[in-house]
């Protein structure tokens, strides 16, 4: 049981190699071998996941890091003390996120199997989305912030490689689909700016970026260290045999055993009350492992805040009047915070695709749609999310100390709510509505996160990803219906689906084109509506728990603690989940009901079961998961059934509970968000039902004087792109003009280049070439040249030919030569005579 | 103990060298020159035997060998090369054989 966590490195190496063969295999594999290997990897991770849950559960509510193998310090610089060990956590917040991307994942990669079946690039597109759980599970498993931005940015990759699968398709709007790919990746750089500059101060303030070391974890009432390492017997040091006796003298039935002689050791820290006092003197300096474990037994109090991580530190340090140099001037330890909060949030809106940063959100569904299900809905998105509940010292801290954070945040999400759900009411395309539907659903998640209810955000985080995957996943079962229709309409066989569609203009997602698929496609209106009614609110589906929980705490933030972004939260979100119920209920009567308004939706086939069963599965978690988290006093199952269990198991991760902890049902709150839910619902009915579209294919509202203007707006996407374009993108494109016809080609070419440098180099030249080269250097080698040749010339008439003239020159030679040597001789015989 | 002495020998020597030189410098007929030539070979072979007897040594014995090998291996291939040189330019005049001339 204890052995539990160990397997947290299987939950993202198991999808990494899925994605590794269809990477490289896939093709000859072929579409079926490499669709289960997808499948596979992914519901593979799913089973480790349920293992995390039990054990963390089993151990009422534990929390572990865990160190996976080969990966030990594979980021050290020494010179500034930085060094980062990969370590996987293991607690209720990673795990809660674990379940819900690998199990959501799982039943997305089933359905994917039938969307894209017949697609050319099959194996390339599990590839992506093995490669997108890999990466999406670092993020959730990470213990410090810098893997955290790897999985980050590993999913952004993803992303952008997935909304461009069919890079060469045109959308809707006439721009090709890698043109959304990028937008959303240059949209989201934005956001990672802040996150990047919140880790720079984390890592300048703190001089760590773990979320806990492994000494101290957070406030839970039994903690466990896991070491891989020593698990797999890497380390043997005496010390540690050592050490593992004091452990058992410590407390014996605490160490574990697995019976296969490996040292896996598991230490509650109540074991540690008479241990950290003279444990320091003995081996501590000898064996840093063993002062590893050693810190287990301690208190975090006992500790030097260096030995702490981030969040530990924030504790301790606040509001200490602590000052942070910046090297030149210094800034109080808590307006660093709300700085690195600040910027944390800059990134939270590009990843979660919040107000000023949602534009990347509806063009995202250029991608397939499994990917706007796991990606776009389900789960990266709510990246952002995640990091600030992670993150909840921050906003715990700063909140207490006055800091307007919060509102900040409230302010942020509860506007996105507000306008995306308005521009929900407005659009066409089924995804995009969805898409709008998501951004808004995200808004309220930040705003919980702003108002303090992270146990909220984190529950309607998960109800959301199943109902909304289940609402895009129906979407896709819808298009693809209509796709085949449209096919069949048009007599062209069963050919490759997604490349023949854009030979016309037909737009197989427009609702325009839809109507009446209730009867042609049951199953798949079937789960729509429940999907539909999780949505909206409506009891007793997902949503309605969830959303009321946010209603709630924002009601008590607002009307008890006297909160103003809790009124805030309240009124903006409540009117976000009036246009939430109107818009589903348009979309639901303008794609299902009534008659069909085209060719391809009267032939529209119903999917294929690989693609039902998920929507199936998904409809019955959507009845069923807002039971993990119910309010005490709910009537009728209050009594027999656990309330906040969800918030129970959350609580070991987080500094601050919700603070409507003990709240209960209440019945006027739900009661409000109930009704006006059905009273949007039914007003959508009305305006809708029977009548389809009017004339000339226009919006019911877009026909009636009053709401003209306000659909035209939300039709418009309130000009949101436009306004950027003319604030950010026109200034940009003159300046870049400027830059590049006045700056760069007129005064850095043409008068910079042409003329100075130019001119002067060819002065200079000038002056190198004639004088001194063609003077000095080619008149000293041609005189050489012309020297040897006269001297030559004058020296070959001596080559006369004749033998015998030779002969005479050879003779007088060595006349000459013997009478040289006769010299001495006669000089002596001169003088013997003289 | 010798009957004659080394001085004649030298003399001889002498005679036969000077009329070899004079027939090299004067003769235009290509063997008359090789001839010549031998002649002189010759001189000096008489010279260095004649001092080998004078001193009692074998030295100059050897160098008369070994001078006389070469003078055959050059006999060989300079009457070749006449030979050939005759076919080709039907003389074997050297006054005209200057197409190396400088």
């Amino acid at each position: 049981m204890e052995n539990l966590p160990l397997l947290v490195p299987l939950v993202i190496f198991v999808p990494a190699l899925g994605a590794i063969i269809n990477f490289f295999f896939g093709a000859r594999l072929g579409e079926k071998w490499s669709g289960y290997i997808g499948c596979f990897a992914s519901i593979l991770a799913f089973i480790v996941s349920l293992f995390l849950l039990s054990w963390v559960t089993g151990t009422g509510g534990s929390a572990a890091v865990v160190n996976p193998p080969f990966f030990d310090g594979w980021l050290r610089i020494e010179s500034i003390g930085l060094e980062i060990t990969w370590q996987m956590r293991v607690d209720s917040l990673s795990v809660t996120m674990m379940l819900v991307v690998t199990g959501v994942g799982s039943l997305i990669h089933l359905y994917a199997r039938g969307y894209m079946h017949g697609d050319k690039w099959y194996p390339r597109f599990f590839a992506y989305l093995n490669m997108f759980l890999a990466f999406m599970l670092v993020l959730v498993t990470a213990n410090n912030f810098l893997m955290l931005f790897v999985g980050w940015e590993g999913v952004g990759l993803c992303s952008f490689l997935l909304i461009g699968f069919w890079w060469d398709k045109k959308a809707p709007e006439g721009w090709n689909n890698s043109n959304a790919a990028r937008k959303a990746f240059v949209v989201n750089r934005i956001g990672d700016f802040g996150l990047l500059m919140a880790m720079f101060l984390i890592f300048w303030t703190f001089g760590t970026l773990d979320f806990v070391k492994a000494g101290e974890l957070p406030n839970t009432e039994a903690k466990y260290l896991v070491n891989w390492r020593e698990h797999n017997g890497l380390v043997e040091h005496e010390a540690d045999a050592e050490h593992k006796e004091e452990t058992e003298t410590a407390g014996s039935d605490d160490h574990v055993d697995d019976g296969h002689g490996s040292k896996y050791k598991c230490v509650p820290a109540d074991a540690s009350a008479h241990d950290d006092d003279h444990g320091d003197d003995d081996h501590g300096k000898s064996n840093p492992l063993a002062s590893d474990i050693r810190a287990l037994y301690c208190d975090n109090h006992h500790f030097d805040t260096d030995l702490l991580g981030v969040f530990g530190q924030t504790t301790e340090r606040f509001g200490k009047g602590e000052m942070v140099d910046f090297g030149g001037f210094q800034i109080a330890f808590e307006d660093v915070i709300f700085l690195i909060a600040l910027f944390m949030l800059l990134g939270v809106t590009g990843k979660s695709a919040q107000i000023p940063l949602f534009i990347w959100l509806p063009d995202a569904m250029a991608g397939p749609t499994p990917v706007s299900a796991l990606i776009h809905a389900a789960t990266m998105v709510t990246a952002g999310v995640y990091l600030m509940v992670r993150s909840n010292v921050f906003l715990w801290e700063l909140n207490h100390a006055g800091y307007v954070l919060g509102l900040i945040i409230t302010l942020v999400g509860a506007g996105t709510a507000l306008v995306a759900g308005f521009i929900a009411l407005g659009q066409w395309d089924i995804k995009r509505v969805l898409a709008y539907s998501t951004i808004s659903q995200l808004g309220f998640m930040v705003a919980a996160v702003g108002i303090g209810a992270h146990v909220a955000a984190m529950f309607h985080l998960v109800t959301h990803a199943v109902f909304k995957a289940l609402l895009f996943l129906g979407s896709g079962s819808v298009i693809h219906g209509v796709e085949h229709g449209h096919h069949h309409a048009h007599d062209q066989g069963h050919g490759d689906h997604h490349d023949e569609h854009q030979d016309d203009d037909f737009d197989p997602q427009d609702m325009r084109n839809m109507g009446g698929l209730r009867k042609r496609m049951p199953i798949t209106y079937l789960t729509y509506l429940v999907g539909t009614l999780g949505l909206a609110g409506i009891f007793p589906f997902a949503g309605f728990w969830s959303k009321d929980e946010i209603l709630a705490d924002a009601w008590f933030e607002g009307f008890e603690l006297n909160e103003t972004s809790g009124f805030i939260a309240f009124g903006v979100l409540l009117a976000a989940a009036a246009f939430t119920a109107f818009y589903m209920w348009r979309q639901v009567v303008l794609v299902f009901f009534d008659d069909a308004r085209s060719e391809a939706a009267e032939r529209a086939p119903e999917s294929s079961g690989a693609m039902l069963l998920p929507l199936v599965v998904l409809a019955i978690f959507t009845c069923v998961i807002g039971l993990i988290n119910v309010p005490k006093a709910t009537p009728i199952i209050d009594g027999i059934y656990h309330p906040y269990e969800f918030k129970h198991f959350l609580e070991h991760s987080l500094v601050s509970v919700s603070r409507g902890h003990t709240l209960d049902f209440n019945l006027l709150i739900a009661g409000v968000a109930l009704v006006l839910g059905i009273v949007s619902i039914v007003a959508a009915h009305r305006v809708y039902k029977g009548k389809g579209l009017a004339s000339d294919k226009r919006d019911q509202l877009e026909t009636s004087a009053p709401t003209r203007g306000l659909f035209k707006l939300a039709n418009g996407r309130l000009y949101w792109d436009e306004f950027y374009s003319t604030i950010i993108e026109r200034p940009f494109n003159r300046l870049a003009d400027f830059l590049a016809i006045r700056v760069d080609w007129e005064f850095l070419h043409d008068y910079f280049h042409d003329r100075i440098i130019k001119r002067g180099f060819d002065t200079i030249g000038d002056l190198l070439s004639r004088p001194i080269d063609l003077g000095i250097v080619d008149g000293t080698v041609n005189g050489v040249g012309i020297f040897v040749q006269r001297a030559a010339n004058w020296m070959r008439r001596s080559q006369t030919g004749y033998v015998r003239l030779y002969a005479v020159v050879l003779f007088v030679g060595v006349a000459v030569v013997i009478i040289f040597m006769l010299i001495p001789f006669i000089q002596a015989l001169l003088q013997s005579g003289a | 103990m010798n009957p004659i002495g080394t001085e004649p020998y030298i003399v001889l020597s002498m005679v036969l060298f000077l009329m070899g030189a004079l027939g090299v410098l004067m003769r235009r007929n290509a063997i008359l020159l090789f001839m010549s030539v031998e002649l002189m070979l010759n001189s000096a072979n008489l010279a260095l035997v004649a001092f080998a007897r004078e001193w009692g040594q074998v030295n100059g014995h050897v160098f008369v060998f070994f001078v006389m090998t070469v003078a055959a291996a050059e006999v060989a291939i300079g009457l070749a090369l006449i030979v050939n040189i005759f076919r080709e330019r039907q003389s074997i005049n050297i006054d005209e054989l200057r197409q190396m001339q400088g």
